[in-house]
């Protein structure tokens, strides 16, 4: 067989920590290669290195065995390599077919032919079964559909090596399946795909082969087909994983956090409207809010943790009405938050690691005198939950926390949130885009906090978090509760019609 | 060996060396410029800007730190708000509104004595321009309209303000210009007349540069500066609110609050600037009634980048642009004309403040020059422009 791309002992280095240390990889022609590994295992950086983003310190990368010197994306392209990134690059206001042939635009005397860039997509996006308009305003289209235009920018461009980073992180169910099909059509084409990620069941569904990385070491490649799920995940994480989640049966306490006809944010625009919200949540359980995305759950946890005004209702914790309460003050009665989205709400991503530990804390009497911080204090403390949580990074307490890993970005957040010893975690898509270990290890942390007494609530989109993690379900459409569910009594089918608004229970308290 | 290597590695070596090689960069071009308009005299020319105040002796190096203390204070007040997530430009407006604040209470309170006269003249005009950024602090806020435009506006309506109220209440109508201030008003000397003076002639006539306390009190409000924005509770809310709003909400801090806070600290600093530069006697400057915006405050924006918004940094840098100044002055010994003086020196200020590009490209640079010397022995440090606390 023989290879379009061979990356032969690539090593990276950044400051305090080898990124890529001797690691090789071969892709075939017409096959998907799924390159999997944790967060921060070098998944990004190998690509990186390939697109030509990072010079590598050593090796030597082959394009159809001749060595290549890949210095920037534009030699990239020139080889034919091309990527689709986490984070879509479009132009918002330009339309698809703007977007599709920015940089290489055909001209005459300086004016622009649309008309056969337009044909040549056309052709192009039927060829794939991509259907996408293109004259439609990319801000107007969904994240699934962008994504097809960021294939297209590819194909327009006669890559034959794609590389997708983690494209199913921001897609449905639904969407993910047509990726899946998109990505064979043009296997079967001829192109090459790299695929990075950290699912199993994405890979055992579309790859060839898998090439596997640790801690930014190689681990080896196997034939997809060949190997089980466990094997690949020990593979990645070096141990066994355990799927399933062991805890006890849960001994519910008294009520900690209550809300009792909630409505909210009707006035906003473009926002769930929250109507009549009833639900509690009792010390030592883990009640999870399950729904497809965009039902409301944004809206739900902005309302109690007093990012969003409410209109109506009561919301108290304790037996304390904390309706009124500012967001400090919602903090100080024991509220923790691990927010949805930790770039924008969870991190300060210019402040140092030791700084973003300290967020909810600083201006408490342990880190502050007189209104001076105590930085001896913020050290150590620091330095105790990076221990205690595994949180690595390059230099310690002092990295910035823009330049973690997202892994380990999620796990200073949660060590913050959890060491602040809350009456109630409210726990929203903790797992998000990590890998295997760090769900792991986060579900290990909710349940333990249930199993200290504390009150979790957790809003999660992934039906196998809800069913393991959870002791009871509430399903929210359309910014109602329609169901409540005892995950051991329920079925995913049944949980899926009620998240689909197919089915709904008469709550005895609506 | 070892210990250079360190130093190289701080952080605030990093930022001092691109400062410098960015002000190299800026007296280069005016070199250039210089040989351009007038070779023949270019290089006696660029000998005198660089000796700046200095070409006439201990006076001018008086009127050097004279002249950088309003810029101490409007680089401060640039270089806050910066830090806390505002581009202040309206510094002007601030500055010319404290400036009117402080001669009005200097003129016409003559019942205060003497420390006090002065004292409360400086903090009504730290008041005055605190409040004349309020307004666009709480518009940034509450109605979410950008502090540029608003400040920019303020900056006119200041000017125009200050212009009719000097008219109106202190003016001298002989010399054009706001009245002196009374004796008590004058900011004490402080001994600085006992360095910066030069003796006139055979007589012995002492010729005293207008330098007072007020450089005293710009220093010690940029190490206040300093301190509050790096070790205090308040200056880490108000740098986490510029870094991000939302998170900074999230850990339930006020934003809202802080955005006018931080702007109104801007404010105060500016306009305790333009008192410093004002109050002091009949020698010193008087507000002169033109349709001409405090180029005071304008300069604040270069002075703050060059010192890269650090409180320390923005002292030495405010002195550095005032000592450029000052040697432009004396170029019309020489036969320059007084615009290509203005565009010389105007040059190598904005020039300096390149200082913020080149400190992301320095590290690079060297990592390039490290890597050629020694190839694939394994690169060091790709430094993202971390902030150093």
């Amino acid at each position: 067989m023989e290879y379009v791309i061979e990356m032969l002992h690539i090593t990276k280095q950044f400051p305090g920590i080898i990124a890529n240390d001797d690691i090789t990889l071969r892709l075939q022609r017409g096959e998907i290669h799924a390159l999997l590994g944790e967060n921060g295992a070098g998944k990004s950086t190998l690509m990186s290195v390939l697109f030509g983003l990072y010079q590598p310190e050593k090796g030597v990368i082959k394009k159809d065995g001749n060595e290549v010197r890949i210095k920037d994306p534009n030699d990239a392209n020139a080889l034919g390599i091309g990527m689709v990134h986490q984070h879509f690059k479009l132009v918002h206001n330009f339309t698809v077919l703007q977007n599709i042939i920015l940089g290489v635009e055909t001209t005459k005397k300086g004016f622009l032919l649309m008309e056969e860039a337009r044909e040549k997509v056309v052709s192009l996006s039927e060829k794939y079964g991509l259907s996408v308009d293109p004259d439609a305003l990319v801000s107007d289209i969904t994240v699934g559909m962008q994504q097809r235009v960021e294939i297209l920018k590819m194909l327009y461009r006669d890559n034959e090596i794609l590389i997708f980073d983690e494209p199913t992180a921001v897609l449905t169910p639904q969407e993910i399946e047509e990726l899946m099909k998109i990505m064979k059509g043009l296997c079967a084409e001829g192109k090459s795909i790299l695929f990075i990620t950290h699912k199993l069941n994405e890979i055992k569904a579309v790859a060839d082969r898998c090439t596997v990385l640790r801690k930014g070491k190689y681990v080896g490649t196997v034939e997809v087909a060949q190997t089980s799920k466990e094997e690949m995940s020990e593979m990645m994480v070096g141990r066994k994983v355990d799927f399933s989640i062991a805890k006890d049966p849960s001994s519910p306490g008294e009520k900690a956090l209550q809300v009792s006809g909630l409505h909210a944010g009707g006035k906003l625009k473009g926002k769930k409207t929250l109507a009549n919200i009833n639900f509690d949540v009792c010390k030592g359980e883990i009640v999870c809010i399950a729904g497809i995305d965009g039902n409301g759950q944004s809206e739900l946890v902005y309302a109690l943790t007093g990012l969003a005004p409410i209109e109506q209702g009561k919301i108290t914790l304790n037996g304390k009405d904390i309706t009124k309460y500012s967001i400090r003050k919602r903090n100080m009665e024991g509220m923790s938050h691990i927010p949805e989205d930790r770039h924008k709400h969870g991190l300060i991503l210019d402040y140092s690691l030791e700084e973003n530990l300290v967020l909810k804390k600083y201006y408490t009497p342990e880190f502050q005198k007189n209104g001076f911080l105590r930085f001896d204090q913020m050290e150590e403390y620091a330095d105790r939950l990076i221990q205690e949580y595994d949180i690595r990074s390059g230099q310690g307490r002092r990295t910035v926390a823009r330049s973690m890993s997202g892994g380990n970005q999620q796990k200073a957040i949660v060590a913050r949130e959890i060491d602040i010893d809350p009456e109630i975690l409210i726990a929203v898509q903790p797992t998000r885009g990590l890998d295997v270990g760090a769900i792991e290890y986060i579900h290990k942390q909710l349940i333990e906090q249930r199993d200290q007494g504390k009150a979790v609530l957790l809003i999660s989109l992934e039906l196998d978090e809800v069913m393991n993690v959870s002791d009871r379900i509430l399903v929210i459409y359309e910014g109602e509760i329609v169901a409540e569910l005892d995950p051991k009594q329920t079925s995913i089918q049944e949980l899926g019609l009620y998240m689909a608004g197919g089915k709904r229970q008469e709550r005895r308290d609506a | 060996m070892g210990s250079l290597k360190k130093l190289v590695n701080l952080p605030g070596f990093n930022n001092a060396l691109s400062s410098m090689v960015a002000i190299g960069a800026g007296l280069l071009f005016g070199l250039i410029i210089l040989l351009v308009s007038n070779p023949a005299e270019a290089f006696p020319g660029f000998a005198i800007i660089l000796k700046g105040g200095v070409s006439t002796g201990a006076k001018g190096m008086g009127q050097v730190l004279y002249f950088a203390t309003p810029l101490i204070l409007t680089g401060l007040s640039v270089g806050f708000a910066f830090k806390t997530g505002l581009f202040n430009i309206g510094a002007s407006g601030q500055f010319i509104m404290g400036a009117f604040a402080a001669t009005y209470i200097g003129v016409k309170w003559t019942f205060l004595p003497a420390p006090w006269h002065w004292l409360v003249a400086l903090a009504c005009a730290a008041l005055v321009g605190g409040l004349w950024a309020l307004i666009p602090g709480l518009l940034k806020a509450y109605l979410n309209v950008h502090e540029v435009i608003s400040t920019i506006m303020m900056n006119y309506i200041g000017m125009y303000l200050a212009n009719f109220l000097v008219k109106s209440s202190i003016y001298d109508s002989k010399k054009a210009l706001s009245m002196n201030v009374a004796e008590s008003a004058v900011l004490p000397k402080a001994g600085l007349d006992k360095i910066f003076f030069n003796r006139m002639g055979a007589s012995g006539h002492i010729d005293l540069s207008t330098v007072n306390c007020g450089i005293y009190i710009a220093i010690l409000v940029a190490v206040v500066m300093y301190i509050v924005l790096n070790k205090t509770t308040f200056g880490y809310e108000l740098k986490a609110c510029g870094y991000n709003q939302e998170a900074s909400r999230y850990a339930g801090i006020n934003a809202k609050k802080n955005v006018v806070l931080s702007m109104v600290i801007a404010g105060a600093l500016a306009g305790l600037g333009g008192a410093l530069l004002y109050l002091s006697g009949a020698g010193g400057r008087h507000i002169k009634v033109v349709d001409v915006l405090a180029a005071e405050g304008f300069n604040g924006i270069p002075v703050a980048l060059l010192g890269l918004s650090n409180p320390i940094g923005i002292i030495f840098s405010a002195v550095f642009i005032s000592h450029i100044t000052m040697g432009g002055n004396y170029l019309q010994t020489l036969d320059f004309v007084p615009e290509i003086i203005d565009i010389i020196v105007a040059c190598i200020i904005y020039f300096s403040a390149f200082s913020l590009i080149l400190r992301n490209l320095l590290p690079r640079f060297l990592k390039w020059r490290k890597s050629l010397k020694h190839d694939g022995e394994g690169g060091n440090s790709e430094r993202e422009g971390g902030e150093n606390r």
